[in-house]
Parts: C-alpha cells; sequence; structure tokens
C-alpha cells in the first residue's frame, strides 16, 4: 500500500514539473500549448546525447547513483536547449499568430508537436533508450510487515529531493523577483499589466525559458526513473492537462498538486484495473474535475 | 508500364480513402469552421464508428461479443449513432466550459478509445483487431477493380448526401445561430438562443459523420486495428481542413483530396529513395511535413485555400 503511494510520488513529481510550466504557458501565454510534452522529450533526449557523449570521457557513476558528472551536464544543457527550443518555435511561429486568438495558436501548437516529435524519431528510432545500463538495489525504508514495506532506489530519491527543490526556487522566483512578480501580474490581468509598464514580449520570453527548463527536468526525469521514448511527452500530456486544470490554469502549486494527485491516481488504478489502463485514469480525473469544479483546486480566478 | 486496370485500381482505391476522409473533413468542418469546436479526439470518434459497424455486420466470433451479422446499413446506422452518443457525452462535460477544455477534453477521449481498442479484447479483438468485415456487394462483384469502383460509388454518393445535408443546414437559420454563436456568443445570447444547446447539437452531428466514416473506412478495408486510429489521423484531418479552408464545406473536401494526395505522393518518394531498413524512421519525416503543412498554412493563408465566404446580410446597403 505504501509502495504504491510511493510510485505515485515518483511518477507524480515528473507530472508536477511539467505541469508547472504548461500552467505557466497557459496562463501567461494564453494557450493550451499542446506541444508542451515534446519539450519534455526534447530536453530528455538532449541530455541523452550530450550525457552519452561527456561519458566518453568519464564514466563512473556517483555512487549511490546510476549516473555520474555526464548526465548532470547533459541535464543542464538539456536546461539551456530546451529553453532556446521554446523560444525559437515562439519566435517562428507563435509570434506572428498571436493576433489571430487562442485558439489559432492551439492548432499551430498540434502541428508543432507533431514536427518535433516526429524529428525525435526520425534522430533516434522508436526503440526505447536508457541513460544508463547501471542496475540499481532499492533501499528498504520500511520492512516489509508495515503496510507491505517501502521501498525506493537512490535515484527515486534524488528525484523527488530534486522536484522539491526546483518547486521552492521557483516559488520565491515568483513572490521575490521583479520579473516573476511582472509574470505573476501579466498572468492575473494582461491588461493592467501592460499599463502599469510591464513589457509583454520580455515576460512571454521569460515565461518560454522557465516553462522550457522545467519540461527538461521533468523530462531528464522521466528517462532516469522510466525510459526514454520519442512519444514520451506526447504519453504526458493527457496527464500533464489534467494536473493543470486540478489545480486551476495558473497556479503553480495547485499544478504540484494536480500533479501529485495524477501520479497517484496513475498509480492507485495500475493496482485496482491494470496496468493497460494506467492512462485512462488521468481523464477520469479531468472529466470528474470538468463536470465538478471547472475552475479547479487553487483558480488565481474564473 | 503499369497497365490501365492497374491504374484504375489504384486511382479507386486512392479516390476511396480520400473520399471517407473528406466525410470526416465534413463532419470536423461543421464542428470547427461553422460552430468553432476545436475537436482533437477525431481519431476516437473515427474509431467508434468503425469498432461500432464492424461489431454489428461481422459474423459470430467465439474470441469477443458482437458479431451480430447484421446488413451493412444496420452498421453505418448504428456506428452513427454510437459515435453521436459518445459525442454528446464529451460534449456535455466540456462545452459549458472555455474552448480550451473541449480540446484537452476531446484529445483525453481519443487517448482512452485507444487504450480500449487496444486492450479490451472482449470487444474490439484487441492488438489483433476485429477481421473478417463484410464488404457490401463483393459476392456480386469479386474483389477487383469493379469492386473498387462500385464502392467508389457508393461512398461518392454519401459524400454528395452528406455536402448536400450539411449545405442546408449551414444555410438555414440554425447555421445562422452557430455562426453568431461562434463570432459573438454574448449577442446570441441576448437574442435568447442557447449557446450551449446549440454547440451540442452541432458537435453530435460533426461526431456522427465522424462515425460515419470510420464504419466505410472499415468496410472498405475489411479489418481494422487499434494502429487505424493514432493521433496521426486527427492531424491529417485537421491538415485537411486547415489546407482546404475551414468554414466552406467544398474546401474542405478540396483538401481531403489534397493532402491525401500529398500525403500518398511523399510516402512514394520515401519508399523509393530510402532504402528498406530505414522507412521506419523516413515515415517519420512524412509526419513532420505535414505538421509544417498545418503551421505553414496557419502563417500564410490562414483562411485555406477556399476559405469561408463572407456573409453579408442581403438586407446590408
Amino acid at each position: 500500500m505504501l509502495q504504491v503511494l510511493a510510485d505515485g510520488l515518483i511518477v507524480g513529481s515528473a507530472i508536477a514539473l511539467g505541469a508547472i510550466g504548461l500552467t505557466l504557458t497557459f496562463s501567461i501565454l494564453r494557450f493550451a500549448n499542446f506541444g508542451h510534452g515534446e519539450l519534455l522529450s526534447w530536453g530528455a533526449y538532449i541530455a541523452f546525447t550530450a550525457g552519452g557523449a561527456f561519458a566518453a570521457v568519464q564514466a563512473a557513476p556517483w555512487a549511490p547513483f546510476s549516473f555520474g558528472w555526464p548526465l548532470a551536464a547533459g541535464l543542464l544543457l538539456a536546461m539551456a536547449g530546451t529553453a532556446l527550443l521554446a523560444l525559437g518555435i515562439d519566435w517562428l511561429l507563435f509570434r506572428r499568430l498571436r493576433a489571430q486568438g487562442a485558439i489559432t495558436l492551439v492548432i499551430a501548437s498540434f502541428g508543432a508537436a507533431l514536427a518535433a516529435r516526429n524529428l525525435l524519431f526520425f534522430f533516434y528510432g522508436g526503440v526505447p533508450q536508457y541513460y544508463t545500463q547501471e542496475l540499481q538495489i532499492a533501499i528498504a525504508l520500511l520492512p516489509r510487515t508495515v503496510y507491505g514495506g517501502l521501498r525506493f532506489t537512490p535515484d527515486q530519491l534524488l528525484v523527488l529531493a530534486l522536484t522539491l527543490a526546483s518547486v521552492v526556487a521557483l516559488h520565491l522566483f515568483l513572490g521575490r523577483s521583479t520579473l516573476g512578480r511582472a509574470m505573476r501580474a501579466t498572468s492575473l490581468n494582461p491588461q493592467l499589466a501592460r499599463v502599469s509598464g510591464i513589457d509583454p514580449e520580455r515576460v512571454m520570453r521569460a515565461t518560454w525559458i522557465l516553462g522550457g527548463v522545467l519540461a527538461a527536468i521533468a523530462g531528464v526525469f522521466v528517462g532516469l526513473t522510466v525510459q526514454l521514448r520519442p512519444t514520451m511527452g506526447m504519453d504526458l500530456l493527457l496527464p500533464l492537462f489534467a494536473a493543470v486544470i486540478l489545480g486551476g490554469i495558473g497556479s503553480v502549486w495547485g499544478a504540484v498538486l494536480g500533479g501529485l494527485i495524477i501520479g497517484l491516481a496513475e498509480s492507485f488504478s495500475v493496482t485496482l484495473v491494470g496496468a493497460e489502463y494506467r492512462a485512462a485514469a488521468s481523464f477520469v480525473v479531468l472529466i470528474a474535475i470538468l463536470w465538478l469544479r471547472p475552475t479547479g483546486l487553487f483558480a488565481e480566478k474564473g | 508500364m503499369p497497365g490501365i486496370a492497374d491504374l484504375l485500381s489504384y486511382g479507386s482505391f486512392f479516390l476511396v480513402f480520400a473520399s471517407v476522409f473528406a466525410v470526416m473533413v465534413l463532419g470536423l468542418n461543421l464542428q470547427w469552421g461553422s460552430t468553432g469546436l476545436f475537436n482533437v479526439g477525431i481519431a476516437g470518434f473515427v474509431a467508434i464508428g468503425a469498432y461500432t459497424s464492424a461489431l454489428l455486420t461481422t459474423p459470430d466470433d467465439p474470441g469477443r461479443v458482437g458479431g451480430l451479422g447484421w446488413p451493412v446499413v444496420a452498421g453505418w446506422i448504428g456506428a452513427m449513432a454510437v459515435s453521436g452518443l459518445a459525442g454528446l457525452v464529451v460534449g456535455t462535460a466540456a462545452l459549458r466550459l472555455r474552448h480550451d477544455y473541449l480540446a484537452i477534453a476531446t484529445f483525453g477521449f481519443a487517448v482512452v478509445v485507444q487504450l480500449v481498442a487496444l486492450n479490451a479484447k472482449w470487444l474490439t479483438g484487441g492488438p489483433f483487431g476485429v477481421q473478417f468485415i463484410p464488404r457490401p456487394l463483393q459476392g456480386a462483384l469479386g474483389a477487383g477493380a469493379a469492386w473498387n469502383l462500385a464502392y467508389l460509388a457508393l461512398v461518392g454518393l454519401l459524400l454528395v448526401l452528406a455536402y448536400w445535408g450539411l449545405e442546408r443546414l449551414v444555410r438555414s437559420p440554425w447555421g445562422r445561430v452557430l455562426r453568431a454563436i461562434r463570432e459573438d456568443e454574448e449577442a446570441a445570447a441576448s437574442l435568447g438562443k442557447s449557446a450551449f444547446s446549440f454547440r451540442l447539437q452541432a458537435f453530435v452531428i460533426g461526431s456522427m459523420l465522424m462515425g460515419l466514416g470510420g464504419a466505410l473506412y472499415a468496410h472498405f478495408v475489411g479489418y481494422i486495428a487499434p494502429e487505424d486510429f493514432l493521433p496521426i489521423l486527427t492531424f491529417q484531418l485537421w491538415a485537411m481542413l486547415i489546407v482546404g479552408g475551414s468554414g466552406n464545406n467544398r474546401g474542405a473536401m478540396l483538401g481531403a483530396y489534397l493532402v491525401w494526395g500529398i500525403w500518398a505522393a511523399s510516402g512514394g518518394v520515401l519508399r523509393n529513395l530510402v532504402p528498406q531498413a530505414e522507412q521506419a524512421r523516413a515515415a517519420a519525416l512524412q509526419v513532420v511535413l505535414i505538421g509544417v503543412l498545418i503551421a505553414l498554412m496557419l502563417l500564410w493563408r490562414p483562411r485555406g485555400l477556399v476559405g469561408e465566404a463572407t456573409a453579408v446580410s442581403r438586407h446590408a446597403q
């Protein structure tokens, strides 16, 4: 029982990080970006390629983790690369379409996602990849006798800790820095923000950068705890949207909580109806929240 | 040197597929072009239509339910009914809310349909799909070009029927209300029109056409499997509507033939240029092309090749 909870938290932390980026772009850029999942995949694969190149230099993992500095450096490169990718797509595509309204942007994000995902497929093929071939022994935190026991691999514990650290850092950024405050103001009332002298283009660039960075971290976590596939981002898109709507569009803590709830729902659905229908759990949560409380749990505004 | 029979056979094969897509795109055009409803779960509605008709018309199979052996026409009517019902359920959940919610809900719907198609062996045959779907009139015409042409005529007739019906609908007062809601919901509401109920009607009718398209596909190919209804189908249909011109039924149909032509031609080129071992990877480039096509059309010609006719009241001076 406890183990199901723990697995849900691991899955949920990647969803939460992705959902924060999505909720920021959703509320500041004002459209549902169906290409956000592809930012996760691209982040994961950039780290894969960079990590592979660095590993040729020196490959010994940091005990007790399954990877060493090559992947850590790969993660940094992935964060930068994914932010650049997001900025590039915005510059090429979304910037020119902003005047035409949200739905045109959604359709455009569809086309962009399709191209981005299949380019990955073209470069890397459809076979799943792994960051490392190292096998990890799970540490038993609680013995089997206590509610079925609780086991984590060191990688999983690191993922949980880094998720927490990223969320806290983001919270401080949005609350304390001028740029973060400008972003929140734009999300709440774009007209008022513009009138009070906030440069909307600058806020949008910051949003894409943040969204890309968080997506890269989330993508690497998925790659670390599951595997890399060109479709990994698309498979995560529904959980991401469910988490964003569950938390309330624009709410960072809502996205975190929403992500964790979706992760837990997936994890528990595996024990209830089997792993085949795991992905349907997000849809059930999504429809339930649309029926009951469409503004989400922490709506910043209606 | 391909013979005239080969050409006829391939031509009718191509045209049947394009015409089936045209039926689906007409459904999408009612939803998006006329009403502004953003459906990204088309593949789900198409799959429901295809599987419904297959289960109603195939001979009995001990491995799964269905296999009622009904006539094909009953299968098609059933396909439209069940797809329409699915549209009703999804629409009721999402149409009261912001536009983006419908996109997300329909996307999730298609994911779930795909999961059921893949895993519910008792219902859908699982990954192996449903086989022995009857091909109407094949007993009389054989399996060759003659049957292809006959089926093309049948699909063409249904396409013309759907076009004619939709044109009448869109030009009726009902269609004007749809456009009024699309353009300015509050103005329409102030005239006493319930936006939700009109949207739901348009969404259900569009979903029924997608279901019919799925059934037409199933009875042409003779078997269906989950990979016939992947998200790429949704993207292809969207590309067709955007290229042809949303809001215009003729544009929607033109887009279907054109984009399917581009798809088939690019597939042929890749097959000839790329070695066998690399074809799966090269096929991804074909999909990239569809994505780029959507983006380019939005940037350079957002109204599509034909585009919606500007509606001006004849009373206006």
